[in-house]
């Protein structure tokens, strides 16, 4: 007969207000094979603890049950408590008495009763638990970072300067990301450029990264410390090691219909273009689908003038195999479509622009050498409108917007309002605006400088509609705060549009498993305490991709996804989780339907002799690999010959806690 | 007079929840009519939420209104604001006498710029 000791905590009042725990352990002590039982105030403190040790050592028990909180609360400090006093971690039960019970009931009796019964299936199951032992698995200490922004650049630097290789997998043919986009950046007004561009500079010379620019990852198999990732460097049709960035060959393009992707296609590039000055890698890329030379075999002028004999007509897209000890998604967002807002005329006019067009019209490398100008007609504007929440905080339905806040919207306006004021001193300057959230250091004193010394002009209230009249743009809006209709003819409409995750983070987080919000923000381990982790081990998560930020929350989030990237690879091997799946080959008969509902890839098929009493000979049967395996369970209740089951929670162990609490 | 019509009953006509509304005054932003009224749509919403169905029953603003539904295409929380308006008229329409006009008064205000929807709108307005 086995030897159980029971151990109902109080959790203070927590659980002894509701629960009479005296008569939990009292009742539990007359269970068969139970040889020890009692009550303690708080099990989890070191006294508590200690009682555990003891027991376990002065009565030589082969298994525990704990009545306490959550098993996610305090299940791994009591496995350790087992373990200090010679019992496998794995002999241990826990009976959730307080969220299940406590917390929830409200009559003594019922609860004391209910405890007893989860006190009861809990040693039943105990019962039946067999000591597990962890495998192991060893780390591949280099990372992937999937994305080029601030945020994957930063996550980089982090991990590389700790001494482990990364590779950046930027799918653009340069990094840099939005941020490189950017004129002035808020609070402080200084340019992008000139702090983005050394940290870009730094990623591309540190001997620790290396970058794949150009490059999507294809596929990813593989765990935490085991991924192996297949990713496809595109033919950019220049040799990137002779080209030597001088720009000659993009002069010479006669080809200039390809819209210019950093400007917003504000305006055009040749087919063969470098996509800006401070571009890293400065190389060279041909955009096939302009090229005269693919489509009618001539021309090929960049090739006679390129000195350096780079271009490559015939160059292949290149697949790289990989393998990584971690994973970081830094695939960053891009503002949504304001084609859906007819209502603000963003199609029927080029002086209806986005922020991030905006942006680039400001700037010195931009379209319009900085000048600000009206993109129909080259004029300078006299009157501007600028539009908040534009596809924000919208519950319509999704072509219309997002639900969300987009968070660094109020902040970019106010922002280019007090530009334009500086700039343009009689430009007249109004932002409509629903509330104004600015809530970062300095944040609010940066939007109050843009009203008191700027002069802006806030006006509480949305715009309806914006029509084209003549030169003019008619702004009819709502002013809340007069409560009346106001009517602006404006030269410029500004839309600060909503901002959403990447259109390809879909597939990543597919291709990873890593879990989704409806939005399409990647989701973190846990909210508060684990932010920059994805539920799925080994994958971490940097900048955007997980929820609107600015640069400053971009790169501190930057920051700790490195750091949990260094605590993995600074291990050489990784714990595995012996609750996995495991397959009864006398029972399967490799019919395939685990392997279809694994989410992790565990289950794989071998052609294995099989000796048993009903069968004798070759058969195909599944096998589990248990450092894939995450133990979800959906294999056991898939597998219609019940060979599959999970350790530590088999069919067995349910089957006899549903007996014990039917009885 | 209308001491009777409560914000139950408007929610229950309309089948709108104010408290959708964000108070962004996009509705009032796009209406073409608003100059014409005493309360504007969003007002409308707001003073429904409040209770206020007297002071709306007895404003001329609803039938400012021209049911051209701009408020409630264009809403960004799906309030619906014309259905609320549309709502009050009909509590007041459903009070015993207090018709606005009768269908005999509508050919003298016919003139050929009114939109055909506009006639079937204020045919449900007025209807006896
Ligand atoms: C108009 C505007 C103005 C702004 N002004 C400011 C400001 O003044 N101050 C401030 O603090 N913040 C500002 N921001 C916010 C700032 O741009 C972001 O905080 C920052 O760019 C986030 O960086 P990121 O790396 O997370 O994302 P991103 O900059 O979007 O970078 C993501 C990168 O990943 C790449 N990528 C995406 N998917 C894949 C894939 N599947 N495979 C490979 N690569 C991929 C993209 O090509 C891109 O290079 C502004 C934003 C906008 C829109
Ligand atoms: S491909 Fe040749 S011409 Fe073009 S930038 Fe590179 S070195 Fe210069
Ligand atoms: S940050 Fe400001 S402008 Fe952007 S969605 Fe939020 S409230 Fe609207
Ligand atoms: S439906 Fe009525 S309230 Fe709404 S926009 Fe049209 S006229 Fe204005
Ligand atoms: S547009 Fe909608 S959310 Fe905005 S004030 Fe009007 S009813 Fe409210």
């Amino acid at each position: 007969m086995q030897k159980i000791g029971v151990f109902v905590c109080w959790c203070g009042s927590n659980i002894a207000a509701t629960v009479d725990v005296k008569a939990v352990a009292n009742a539990l002590r007359s269970e068969p094979g139970v040889v020890f039982s009692t009550e303690y105030q708080y099990m989890c403190s070191e006294n508590g603890q200690n009682l555990i040790k003891d027991t376990i050592r002065d009565y030589k028990l082969d298994g525990i049950v704990i009545c306490s909180c959550s098993p996610r609360m305090h299940e791994a400090t009591f496995r350790k408590t087992a373990l200090a006093a010679g019992l496998n971690p794995y002999m241990v039960e826990i009976a959730n008495i307080r969220e299940q019970v406590s917390w929830i009931h409200k009559d003594m009796t019922e609860a004391t009763d209910k405890a007893i019964v989860l006190g009861r299936a809990a040693i039943a199951k105990v019962k039946k638990n067999a000591p597990l032992t962890a495998g192991t698995s060893p780390v591949t200490k280099r990372a992937l970072v999937i994305g080029g922004g601030i945020a994957g650049i930063q996550t980089a630097l982090d991990v590389a300067d700790a001494g482990y290789e990364v590779d950046i997998v930027e799918k653009s043919p340069t990094i840099g990301g939005r941020m490189a986009q950017l004129d002035k950046t808020f609070p402080t007004l200084d340019c992008a450029a000139c702090i983005l561009t050394p940290k870009m500079v730094e990623a591309n010379q540190h001997e620790n990264i290396n970058l794949l620019t150009y490059s999507e990852v294809e596929s990813v198999s593989g765990f935490v410390g085991s991924f192996k990732a297949k990713i496809r460097k595109k033919a950019r049709f220049v040799d990137e090691v002779k080209c030597t960035g001088c720009g000659v060959c993009t002069e010479k393009c006669p080809s200039r219909k390809g819209l210019n992707e950093f400007n917003m296609g504000l305006n055009t590039r040749g087919a063969v273009y470098i996509p800006f000055a401070q571009a890293v890698p400065n190389k060279a890329v041909i955009d096939a689908s302009n090229c005269i030379h693919f489509r009618t075999g001539k021309c090929g002028i960049c090739e006679k003038n390129c000195s350096a004999g780079a271009i490559k007509f015939d160059q292949q897209d290149e697949i790289i195999e990989r393998d990584y000890g971690a994973i970081v998604v830094a695939t960053g967002f891009k503002p949504i479509d304001a084609s859906a807002f007819d209502e603000y005329a963003y199609n029927q006019s080029k002086d209806v622009v986005t922020s991030l067009e905006f942006e680039r019209l400001m700037n010195a490398a931009g379209p319009t050498k900085g000048t600000l100008l009206r993109p129909s007609d080259g004029e300078h504007p006299h009157e501007i409108v600028f539009i908040q929440c534009v596809g924000s905080r919208c519950s319509r339905d999704a072509s219309k917007g997002k639900e969300y806040c987009s968070k660094i919207c109020c902040m970019y306006t106010a922002k280019h309002a007090m530009l334009v004021r500086e700039k343009y001193p009689d430009t007249k300057v109004h932002v409509f605006y629903i509330d104004v959230r600015t809530p970062g250091k300095n944040f609010d004193e940066f939007y109050r400088r843009a009203v008191e010394q700027y002069g802006v002009d806030y006006i509480k209230g949305m715009v309806g509609k914006v029509t084209v009249e003549g030169k003019k743009l008619r702004v009819q809006g709502s002013d809340l705060i007069s409560n009346e209709q106001v009517h602006i003819d404006a030269d410029m409409v500004v839309l600060a549009t909503a901002i959403e995750p990447d259109p390809t983070a879909r597939s990543i987080g597919t291709m990873l498993t890593a879990s989704m919000d409806t939005n399409d923000f990647f989701t973190e381990a846990h909210p508060k305490l684990r932010p920059v982790e994805s539920p799925t081990a080994g994958i971490f998560l940097s900048g955007v991709c997980q929820g609107p930020k600015d640069i400053p929350e971009t790169v501190s989030q930057a920051g700790a996804a490195a750091s949990k990237v260094i605590g993995l690879l600074s291990k050489n091997e990784l714990v595995g989780n012996p609750c996995v799946a495991h397959a009864n080959e006398l029972l399967c008969n490799g019919c395939s339907q685990c392997e279809r509902v694994c989410p992790y890839g565990a289950i794989t098929y071998v052609e294995k002799e099989v000796r048993g009493p009903e069968f004798r000979g070759t058969k195909r049967v599944a096998v589990v690999n248990e450092a894939v395996c995450q133990g979800c369970g959906a294999c056991t209740v898939t597998c219609p010959s019940t060979a599959m089951d999970l350790k530590g929670f088999s069919n067995n162990q349910i089957m006899a806690e549903v007996d014990a609490i039917c009885r | 007079m209308a001491a009777n019509v409560t914000t139950e009953d408007i929610l229950r006509i309309s089948g709108v929840n104010p408290r959708k509304c964000m108070k962004c005054g996009k509705c009032s932003g796009t209406c073409p009519a608003y100059d014409e009224m005493e309360y504007h749509p969003h007002q409308f919403v707001y003073m429904v939420e409040r209770g206020q169905i007297d002071k709306l029953m007895q404003s001329k603003s609803i039938y400012r209104c021209l049911t051209c539904f701009a408020c409630l295409e264009r809403c960004p929380r799906n309030v619906e604001p014309a259905k609320l308006i549309e709502a009050v008229r009909l509590a007041v329409i459903r009070q015993q006498g207090m018709n606005h006009m009768t269908e005999n008064d509508i050919p003298a205000l016919l003139d050929d710029k009114l939109p055909q929807q506009a006639i079937v709108s204020a045919m449900r307005k007025y209807k006896k």
